[in-house]
């Protein structure tokens, strides 16, 4: 007897988020990530848990950061223009050291766009879409087993670092069914009981707070530390995959949906003789960028494949320090990369 | 002198044992401290001290946790009626308080103030009216009155491009959910001790979980008004009450 179901993408996202132990979820309706809320206002009473529909992302946002504070495991869920409005909270929670998981079900934009599955959102995910010098752990999933897979180690690493994690899918993943097998809970626990807010009994007050009106007593402190805790998740927290890299002449570098169309170039090409390996970060921050050194090491060419007009590109200079070549492709507006365009681009380094 | 002439000492009033001794740093004729000084004394007869949280706006209370041993929070601006509910969901037995001022309250914040009272939240919205942006220095807030003049409406507010004042119990009074809605001042002694009555009836709504309530409390700017503390208190008088009546709008508490 097999385990294994047939899931919707975003629905896999709220099944794993309750096996991860969130009762609490807040959340605003948008395309396409309409599942989530559905799923959880469905199933949170099952299990005791709290669905409530905000009155908009921004209202989500902030009773996400109230029930943080008091202690509890939260998620809140969106696409790109909601995400956009979410970002005044997720600075907050940066700043105030709440942990909190976040989903953004990408679409395409800029502004309304349209609710087919995009990427134009790494800017906003991996640089700070909010003020501020705050970083946000971002993990990209590529299939539906991994939605929930990283989905339930999201709110490991959002309670392990008191930080902000965001899951950054897009509407194709999202909106997808694949067969998977349901994620046991990871079984760790996080005292909170040294700042949640819980009534000050037996105790000293706490409070949960971000201004900081003295500079140099207070303020840089609070940064100093939000830094020192980034560099302990760089050490720590990188994930990325890699396929046929070892031999490869040519890398071909993709995250979430693209990644799929990376590694599926590379058996074409490797079928025409040519020697294609993929590299796929599943960290967007941080970025693997000295796996990708590694990895790049001695290719000819490196092709990054994105949803979006190359936002990538530059960890990806950076991370090999522009030492080969790299070269783009990808289709903005809700489109996708055809294989075939890849395969073709790939062709051409050899003529 | 012997002992027994001794002028027997009777305790008439006391910092509430909730409340921390520090300085006030609000301004001079300010109404905050009188109403925190209420709060205070609301919270120590009611016995909830240690299982209240306090969350507090942007604007002239952000540090308003800082006068009370509870639990604070800090909102984003206006956002304190969702952090709140955030609270309350994660300890529906615990006393959650939000406080507020006007721009926080009816301005940027409007849409979570009438989206919390119609969902009939379990908290106790404190509210705070002044008629202008204390903390940034004075300027037109929702409940500026017209013709007042602030940084903002230099000439006085116009009420052909302006609009008019906002009147916060008037409007959530049109929402079925909320149990308790009234308006107080604290110009004067008789109307504190009112203000009082009110904040413990809407405490004791939220102990007794029977929902939203929302108490407005009309309160002295003298500072970003231009004028004395003394000449606040009369301004609040003759000026505001007009504009904002005060009473009981609704006290299904009392049902």
């Amino acid at each position: 007897m097999s385990d294994k179901l047939l899931m919707k993408g975003n629905e896999v996202i709220g099944e794993a988020a309750i096996i991860a132990g969130c009762r609490h979820y807040f959340g605003y309706p948008i395309t396409p990530q309409n599942e989530i809320p559905a799923y959880m206002a469905a199933r949170m009473p099952e299990v005791g848990g709290v669905f409530v529909q905000a009155e908009s992302e921004v209202a989500a946002i902030n009773m996400v950061l109230g029930a943080a504070a008091a202690g509890a495991r939260v998620m809140t869920s969106s696409s790109s223009p909601g995400i956009s409005l979410k970002q005044e909270g997720i600075s907050y929670l940066s700043a105030c050291e709440l942990p909190a998981v976040i989903v953004n079900m990408m679409r395409g934009g800029p502004g309304l766009g349209n609710i087919a599955g995009a990427q134009g959102d790494y800017f906003q995910a991996t640089k700070g879409g909010g003020h501020g010098d705050y970083r946000l752990i971002v993990l990209a999933p590529a299939t539906v087993q991994e939605m929930a897979d990283y989905t339930v180690q999201a709110f490991d690493l959002a309670d392990k670092y008191r930080t902000v994690v965001m899951i950054l899918g897009d509407g194709h993943i999202g909106q997808m069914s694949e067969p998977l097998v349901l994620p046991k809970p990871t079984g760790k626990t996080f005292d909170k009981s040294a700042w949640s807010l819980t009534g000050a009994k037996g105790r000293d007050q706490h409070i949960v707070r971000s201004l900081l009106l003295y500079p140099e007593d207070e303020l840089e402190k609070l940064n100093i530390r939000l830094q020192e805790k980034y560099k302990l998740i760089t050490k720590n927290e990188i994930l990325y995959k890699t396929y046929m890299t070892d031999d490869a002449d040519y890398l071909l570098i993709g995250f979430g949906m693209c990644s799929r169309l990376a590694r599926g170039a590379c058996d074409v090409l490797r079928k025409k003789g040519l020697k294609a390996g993929m590299f796929r970060p599943v960290t967007l921050w941080p970025f693997p960028s000295a796996e990708l050194a590694k990895a790049a090491a001695g290719k000819k060419k490196i092709l990054v494949i994105e949803m979006n007009a190359g936002q990538m590109i530059e960890d990806v200079n950076l991370a090999i320090g522009c030492s080969i070549p790299v070269d783009f492709v990808g289709r903005m507006g809700g489109m996708v990369p055809e294989l075939e365009t890849i395969v073709e681009r790939v062709e051409t380094y050899v003529k | 002198m012997s002992s027994n002439t001794r002028i027997k000492e009777q305790l008439i009033m006391k910092r509430p044992d909730s409340m921390f001794e520090m300085k006030n740093h609000y301004c001079p004729g300010c109404g905050h401290g009188i109403i925190h000084n209420m709060l205070g004394e609301c919270i120590d007869e009611l016995g909830v001290q240690e299982n209240t949280i306090l969350v507090a706006p942007v604007g002239c209370a952000v540090m308003a946790f800082l006068y009370f041993k509870m639990d604070g929070c800090e909102a984003p601006h206006g956002r304190v009626p969702a952090v709140a509910t955030g609270i309350k969901r994660v300890h529906p037995d615990k006393i959650v308080l939000a406080y507020q001022g006007d721009g926080d309250l009816l301005a940027i914040g409007m849409a979570e103030t009438i989206h919390a009272a119609n969902r009939g939240e379990n908290i106790t919205v404190i509210f705070v009216n002044n008629a202008n942006y204390g903390m940034t220095g004075g300027q037109m807030a929702p409940t500026t009155l017209p013709g007042q003049r602030t940084k903002t409406t230099p000439k006085g507010r116009n009420t052909s491009t302006e609009g008019f004042p906002i009147k916060a119990c008037e409007l959530i009074n049109t929402l079925e959910a909320p149990v308790f809605i009234e308006r107080c001042s604290v110009h004067n002694v008789p109307n504190i001790r009112k203000t009082k009555r009110a904040l413990k009836k809407a405490l004791e709504n939220q102990i007794e979980k029977r929902g939203y309530s929302f108490v407005e409390v009309l309160s002295m700017c003298p500072t970003n008004w231009g004028m004395q503390p003394v000449d606040g208190t009369k301004w609040l008088e003759e000026s505001m009450i007009p504009a904002f009546p005060l009473g009981n709008f609704r006290d299904r508490g009392a049902e």
